[in-house]
């Protein structure tokens, strides 16, 4: 069997189907819309995933994220209650710990932040001032726009200098000209040094940025600040003293961030009294993320895989019927002298051909209809190349499969008798 | 070359109906030798499109023995009997059996197809074989509109193209006119003087009467046999 023999045989198929074109196009119109809803389905399944995916990233696979949160009341000594000042959170000595013992740590970045009134000339805002350590640049990845992060040198110099997002620059009314500016933050006038862009961390995903951060050297906030914050709370004003709102840590690979953040949760109960931390693992949600998705996919496929099944039977209904309406034409070939084998693949390549028609009409129709979701409804959507290559391979080879018994039906025919047939 | 072709012993057929068992041969001795011109005779019922599809190898007798140029071919499987009706038979029918949706080019290719001929030589010989039968201005008409004779001679020049040796002709003429009809046994007449083994199956005596031997069947048995004085 040549390879020029099946071009021959496919044309002859396609021929035989331009003749009947109501029929080929009722054939295939059950593969097209069976494979254009397999690859929207995928499309729209694979859009939301890759949009959760993306905003856990941000965060860092290999990072941990420690967190301050002020334990249940119910769990808080009667005596600390009726004091103005209320104590927890993540201590200094939290940080120096998991640096110290915790293996796998690469580095730890201490946060402290406080909401300060920042003045730009007329303009007021309210910011989060991020009291942190340079690393922090590198763990929280975003991108400089303007002048320079936090370096070593602002540590020791203890200057009074920060970094604003590219949001509190645009509140402040200012661009890129405020690098070099004063901002007064808090009262105590500071020096931006750069501009960083930041995220709108949308959906669930919480990031360790907000949009309206400053950033200035950890020391230079204790010195001006202090350590006690004051937070005005329903009707009253409550102190608080949390020395740092936010460890992160960093791990050296993928493999050791599970047991890494098993180890500084153990060690942390034995150092806490109370749960006035909590501990975040981008990668674990990640993970979740990804059985979301599959789970969600699988069941968007095999929905959309019923709808080709479907698109299947109706090629074999019409290939069954076109066997005994061919019955004297398969007879007489025979007589001729096309073997057994000769039908069955003139059969097969009919159905195909039909179905990798409908196939392509599908893959065109699929990858319109994302398209349309996303101009219409805004929601993301993504088709993943491997998604065009799945469905369609499966809408030939479902043409195959239900192209399979009416061409055995057809060379199964006694050559004799098909001849007799009307 | 009177060396025979074609060798029937006792060759009998019986088709089962339900639980009947219908006897269409009952015991056929033939020979046939290269280049003769046979008519099969007889009433309707006699047995002799069983005959004639034995020899074709479309069906395979019940009990007894077939050579096909000193093969015996009455055992071979459906493959076997395939390529040797595409390689070395060519058929001719009563209702000429071309496939409608085809031109009549691409009817009369149709065995070169299945013989994998390129298409470029395949195209080439049917042309020429449309030629032959006068038909080289119908080549891509489709066989509904071509008259009765028009479409006889198509399906003579299809079991042409591929050179066989033997021509197998079942009641050739019985769908034409008897002016049409006189055309066709021309055209096989011709073939016969070519040198091509002729069996044709009919029930016209005055079509029997251009073959050169006339075989006489009555109920799945050979009645007589007539030669033509030479």
């Amino acid at each position: 069997m040549t390879a020029a023999r099946l071009l021959r045989l496919a044309r002859m198929g396609l021929k035989d189907m331009l003749r009947h074109k109501m029929r080929a196009f009722l054939t295939t119109l059950g593969v097209v819309f069976g494979v254009a809803s397999v690859i929207a389905m995928l499309a729209v399944g694979e859009g939301a995933s890759r949009q959760a995916l993306l905003q856990i990233s941000r965060l860092g696979a290999r990072n941990l994220i420690l967190y301050s949160q002020k334990p249940a009341a119910d769990t808080q000594p009667a005596a600390s209650q009726s004091s103005m000042l209320a104590l927890y959170g993540l201590q200094y000595e939290d940080e120096l710990r998991i640096r110290e013992s915790i293996p796998g740590v690469v580095r730890t970045v201490p946060v402290r932040w406080m909401r300060k009134e920042t003045w730009y000339r007329d303009r007021k805002l309210e910011l989060r001032l991020v009291a942190t350590t340079p690393d922090w640049f590198d763990l929280v990845n975003r991108p400089l726009l303007a002048g320079r992060v936090l370096t070593a040198d602002d540590m020791t110099r203890r200057e009074p200098v920060c970094v604003l997002t590219e949001y509190g620059a645009r509140r402040l009314l200012a661009g890129t000209e405020i690098v070099g500016e004063i901002v007064s933050i808090g009262n105590v006038p500071f020096r931006v040094v750069g501009i960083v862009r930041n995220e709108e961390s949308a959906g669930a995903v919480q990031t360790p940025d907000l949009p309206t951060d400053a950033y200035t050297p950890l020391p230079v906030c204790r010195e001006r600040f202090g350590d006690i914050t004051v937070v005005a709370e329903t009707g009253s004003r409550a102190m608080e003293l949390v020395p740092l709102h936010q460890i992160l840590v960093e791990i050296r690979s993928l493999e050791e961030v599970e047991p890494a953040a098993r180890a500084i949760e153990t060690m942390l109960r034995r150092f806490h009294k109370r749960e006035d931390y909590r501990l975040s693992v981008p990668l674990a949600l990640l993970r979740e993320a990804e059985t979301t998705r599959r789970t969600f996919n699988i069941v968007l496929g095999s929905i959309a895989g019923i709808s080709l099944l479907v698109g299947g039977i109706g090629i074999m209904n019409i290939m069954l019927a076109s066997v005994t309406e061919r019955t004297r034409e398969i007879g007489i070939r025979r007589a001729i002298g096309a073997r057994r084998s000769h039908i069955i693949l003139q059969f097969l390549v009919e159905t195909s051909v039909l179905s990798g028609i409908g196939g392509i009409i599908g893959l065109a129709l699929g990858m319109m209809i994302p398209l349309l979701i996303t101009r219409l409804s805004g929601m993301p959507t993504y088709i993943p190349p491997w998604s065009l290559l799945l469905s369609f391979s499966i809408s030939v080879l479902i043409g195959i499969v239900f192209g399979l018994y009416p061409a055995l039906q057809a060379a199964r025919l006694d050559p004799i008798e098909a001849l007799r047939h009307e | 070359m009177t060396d025979t072709v074609i060798r029937l012993e006792s060759v009998v057929k019986i088709y089962r109906i339900g639980t009947v068992d219908v006897p269409a041969l009952r015991g056929i001795s033939l020979e046939f030798l290269r280049g003769s011109f046979t008519a099969i005779m007889g009433p309707s019922g006699s047995g002799k499109s069983t005959l004639l599809n034995v020899i074709g190898c479309l069906d395979r007798p019940t009990s007894g023995r077939y050579f096909l140029e000193g093969r015996d071919v009455a055992g071979l499987d459906d493959n076997a009997r395939s390529d040797l009706r595409l390689h070395h038979l060519g058929f001719v029918f009563q209702s000429f059996n071309l496939i409608p949706q085809l031109t009549v080019l691409e009817n009369v290719e149709l065995p070169l197809f299945y013989q994998d001929i390129p298409p470029t030589e395949s195209r080439q010989r049917a042309l020429e074989m449309l030629e032959m039968v006068g038909l080289s201005d119908r080549t891509h008409h489709r066989p509904v509109e071509l008259s009765g004779g028009q479409q006889q001679r198509a399906a003579i020049a299809r079991a042409l193209t591929t050179n066989p040796s033997f021509i197998l002709a079942d009641e050739p003429t019985g769908n034409l006119d008897s002016a049409t009809g006189q055309q066709i046994m021309e055209l096989l007449a011709n073939l016969h003087q070519r040198g091509r083994t002729i069996v044709m199956v009919t029930h016209e005596p005055d079509i029997a009467a251009w073959a050169k031997r006339r075989v006489l069947m009555r109920d799945g048995l050979v009645h007589a046999i007539q030669d033509s004085i030479p």
